[in-house]
């Protein structure tokens, strides 16, 4: 019972980790899945089918490269402006700063439904053709504070008199940025990048506002295909889409605690 | 050894009324000050009363709201950080995390396209006694290590000035004691004026040649150690550097080189010299405990003496510190050394007495 | 030596140097811009199309028309209040499934401390309509889950609570909130883990040298200081999930159908976009109007 009470914390915190994972093992095992119908719901009997023909779902690769380029192009961009911005919030003092926070702060408050449903307003009003540059666009924007918001919070972690260290030591604004600010800062950008990514990635509500008819995303073709039975091979891109992340993050978590333990 | 560091100063630091004012407060409040080349100079002072502000205004980190820096015959009132041939020891040490030691030391050297750059950085660690720490990162080195890095990176460039900002405040007693000395050769080492920002009066005494003491923007007073012990010009000083018994005194006559005054009804003796110029009123008798003895009541070789009643007694080894009494109520410190004289009893009535060179005069403030 | 002449005053020089006044504008201007063509403006445009009276074929025009409100209200409120109920308990469960991850993971993970995060964090970057489709596998009619459910009462208990319509558990309002629980989890889990690594475990020991059992622990010393990951937490589940419709349609039935998709089929469906942007700014203010009484409340200003 004293045991039972002591390790209660480690038993619940298990239990949620499975419920985290219980889907991607569903997805992982389901990929394996030769469905008896339409649907991918009951399993039936083993198969790599799938992974052997991987775009074997009539335009499910075109969506999935359509999404990479969108996401890796909307996180370039909303990254050199956030970590723009982020320093600008973060190290100068200047009038109409809090509401500058307040107006990065707002796109995070504002459900996904409304933030699309007001751009298409807007893209309607302005006789803008929806598509790639309108889905590039929205997909900017909401990305954009959670870009700022991560690099804030790191460039706010950094001693200001190391800069002033290395303006001490010789060094020009601008040396002193590339050479002290920059590296230091540089692991809150790449995570404000890949959060970006993922969130561009994963979207499909606002997506769906504003891609139009015939521009289809990843998660809309998978919205798409789910109404009729998702084919099998979303499991498979949804596996090495997990198994690829996993070990992303795994890897970039290693070197940071290897370091951490080097340096300890 | 660490020749390459070698280099005298030549060049003489000029503050010339150096104001630096914030919206709602005024840091610094007119400082003029020359600090001779190769001199070890320490800017002393509680916290807020300018002296980081000045210190930084030095390194060119703060801008001054108005007046002038001059080192030698050059005016660098408008250069900036990076075009100052002046470098700092932070007091946060400011090491930079990403890089490794010799790259932290030799940050400076190379900014300044110097091509040994590494054997530069190499003797400026050695003078530091860290060379083998080299390759490791800030975080792997002790508090006291990342301090004598901080020092390296600074001193191997080589600059007219070195500025130490509170440098030993976060380490402990023991290794702060070290420190000093460590600082205190290094600098007779390298021969770089070393200015130095404290508020432990102790540590500005030990290291520097000239102490200024600072009080809300503006510098009180400025001397050898010795002088601002000694002859303290303001009660602020005088109970900043150490503990000072103070007596209001009225001055009755001046014959020569004594002077009669009176204290509490007490007739007491002052020398001449140590009247402050043309104030005769608010003047107040200074005088340390340990220059205060403990006297038989019948003792006449003493001038100056006054007696009251032990109210506490504090042993501490090498010396006895005791609480005493007066008539009008006031306590006055006596430390009487461990040296075998007999020791007072606590609610003893004592005769305190003492030589009227040793006791300083300050006017009102 | 010199020293201060009091009274003397120099003539005071103005700004010695500019240095970086326009820097943080130039830094600043880029994203500004962004987000007030892209958002601000589209918010205003969103506020003047819900009072435009017309339809999609004659086109519609600006009519001060509040009866536009009116209507979105008087025939969607169930709508509205199930998106804020949904998404509230949803809240809650994270929460209550959160804190205990986030402890074990700062505080008794040991070694496996990046291994969880990573388990944490990995299934983000899948595909969440993926991941939604795979609570539908999991909750089917002849599943592991609804078996052990049925076989243990549990699926009783939530009949008997308004939870599932029937014996099974998909289309229910449980297996939406469950999705949504599961979705947004993540996003309370992880400021809670940072305001929790942060926390001094010796808090507890002081706190139990001073005569407090675990509970007063927990409600004076732990909760206090968590307080700022409990807050974006919480504001970074609720406001997602109470906009959101994926799960209500994936996982839910008709009678589980949430404002969100409402917004979705009247701008999408049925083209009556005056009607559709009422219905989102009435979401949109209620979003704002509940999360600054609950971040005053909380008395935390600092926002994420």
């Amino acid at each position: 019972m004293n045991w039972l009470r002591k390790n209660l914390v480690v038993i619940i915190g298990l239990l949620v980790i499975a419920y985290i994972l219980l889907p991607n093992i569903v997805v992982v095992i389901f990929s394996f899945n030769k469905p008896a119908g339409r649907f991918n719901y009951q399993w039936n009997q083993f198969s790599l089918d799938a992974w052997l023909d991987p775009c074997g779902s009539p335009g499910m690769c075109e969506a999935l490269g359509l999404s990479l380029w969108i996401g890796v192009v909307a996180a370039l961009i909303s990254t050199v402006m956030g970590t723009m911005a982020a320093f600008a919030l973060s190290r100068y003092k200047f009038p109409g700063r809090s509401a500058t926070n307040l107006l990065v702060f707002f796109p995070m408050a504002t459900p996904e439904v409304v933030m699309g449903s007001s751009l298409l307003t807007l893209f309607v009003a302005m006789g803008l053709q929806s598509g790639q540059v309108t889905i590039l666009i929205a997909h900017i924007l909401f990305t954009l504070s959670f870009v700022v918001t991560t690099v804030k919070a790191r460039v706010a972690s950094l001693d200001p008199a190391l800069e002033q260290a290395a303006a001490d030591l010789y060094a020009t604004p601008a040396q002193a940025f590339w050479k002290v600010t920059f590296p230091l800062v540089a692991p809150g950008i790449a995570a404000g990048a890949l959060l970006a990514f993922a969130l561009s990635f994963d979207d499909y509500i606002v997506t769906n506002f504003n891609a139009g008819a015939t521009t289809i995303t990843f998660p809309m073709f998978v919205w798409g295909a789910a109404q009729r039975g998702a084919p099998v091979q979303v499991n498979v891109i949804g596996t090495v889409m997990f198994v690829g992340a996993v070990a992303i993050v795994g890897i970039a978590q290693a070197i940071g605690s290897r370091k951490r333990k080097v340096d300890a | 050894m660490a020749a390459g560091v070698q280099r005298r100063a030549t060049g003489e630091l000029r503050l010339v009324e150096l104001f630096r004012e914030y919206e709602d407060f005024v840091a610094v409040n007119g400082i003029d000050l020359d600090v001779p080349p190769g001199s070890f100079f320490a800017l002393l002072g509680p916290s807020g009363c300018g002296k980081t502000t000045t210190l930084r205004m030095i390194a060119g980190l703060e801008e001054p709201t108005s007046g002038r820096i001059l080192l030698g015959t050059e005016d660098i009132t408008n250069t900036r950080a990076h075009q100052r041939r002046v470098n700092t020891v932070f007091q946060s040490y400011a090491l930079f995390p990403h890089l490794n030691i010799i790259d932290n030391v030799g940050f400076g050297l190379r900014q300044l396209k110097v091509a040994n750059w590494k054997t530069k950085a190499m003797e400026a660690l050695e003078l530091v006694k860290l060379a083998d720490r080299a390759k490791q990162k800030p975080r792997q080195l002790s508090g006291g290590m990342q301090q004598r890095v901080a020092l390296a990176r600074a001193i191997v460039n080589e600059p007219e000035i070195l500025l130490l900002d509170e440098p030993l405040g976060a380490l402990d007693l023991k290794l702060r004691r070290e420190m000093q000395i460590e600082l205190k050769r290094i600098q007779q080492e390298v021969g770089i004026t070393f200015i130095h920002v404290t508020h432990d009066q102790e540590e500005a005494m030990t290291m520097a040649d000239t102490v200024a003491v600072m009080r809300s923007g503006s510098i009180e007073q400025l001397g050898t150690p010795a002088d601002l012990y000694d002859k303290p010009a303001t009660a602020f000083v005088a109970n900043f550097l150490g503990q000072s018994n103070l007596l209001p005194i009225e001055v009755t006559s001046v014959s020569g080189a004594v002077a009669k005054v009176v204290s509490h009804g007490s007739e007491l003796t002052v020398e001449s010299a140590s009247l402050p110029d043309g104030q005769t009123a608010g003047l107040r008798l200074g005088i340390r405990p340990e220059k205060l003895r403990l006297v038989s009541a019948t003792d006449s070789v003493w001038t100056n003496r006054l007696s009251g009643e032990v109210t506490d007694v504090s042993f501490t080894g090498v010396a006895t510190t005791y609480l005493i009494r007066m008539a009008w109520g006031q306590e006055i410190t006596v430390t009487q050394p461990n040296d075998g004289t007999a020791r007072a009893t606590l609610g003893e009535q004592v005769t305190i007495a003492w030589d009227p060179h040793h006791a300083f005069v300050i006017g009102a403030d | 030596m010199a020293l201060v002449v009091p009274g003397v005053r120099p003539v005071r020089r103005r700004a010695v140097r500019r240095r970086g006044t326009f820097t943080p504008l130039i830094l600043l201007a880029p994203a500004m811009l962004w987000l007030t063509v892209f958002f601000v403006v589209p918010t205003f445009s969103l506020a003047s199309q819900s009072l435009q009276t017309g339809d999609i074929d004659n086109g519609f025009v600006f009519a001060w028309e509040f009866q536009n409100y009116a209507s979105a209200l008087g025939r969607y409120w169930p709508q509205f209040l199930r998106s804020l109920l949904y998404a509230g308990t949803a809240t809650v469960i994270t929460l209550l499934l959160g804190f205990p991850l986030a402890w074990f993971m700062a505080h008794r993970s040991g070694k496996f401390k990046t291994m969880l995060l990573v388990l944490v964090i990995a299934p983000f970057f899948t595909n969440f309509l993926i991941r939604t489709l795979a609570w539908q596998v999991i909750l089917t009619d002849q599943g592991w889950v609804s078996n052990v459910f049925r076989a243990t009462g549990i699926t009783g208990v939530l009949h008997w609570l308004g939870m599932v319509p029937n014996d099974s558990l998909m289309g229910s309002p449980f297996a939406v909130i469950a999705g949504l629980a599961y979705n947004f989890l993540p996003f309370m889990v992880l400021p809670l883990y940072t305001s929790l690594e942060r926390l001094d475990l010796r808090f507890l020991d002081a706190a139990g040298d001073l005569y407090a059992n675990g509970w007063q622990t927990f409600w004076k010393v732990i909760w206090p200081l968590s307080l700022p990951g409990v807050v974006s937490g919480t504001l970074l589940t609720f406001i997602p999930a109470a906009g959101d419709y994926i799960n209500s349609k994936l996982l839910g039935n008709t009678q589980t159908v949430m404002i969100g998709q409402v917004i979705d089929s009247q701008f999408l469906r049925v083209l009556d976009y005056p009607l559709a942007a009422a219905l989102s700014f009435i979401l949109m203010a209620t979003i704002i109007f509940m999360v600054s009484l609950y971040v005053r409340a909380a008395g935390t200003e600092e926002l994420v």
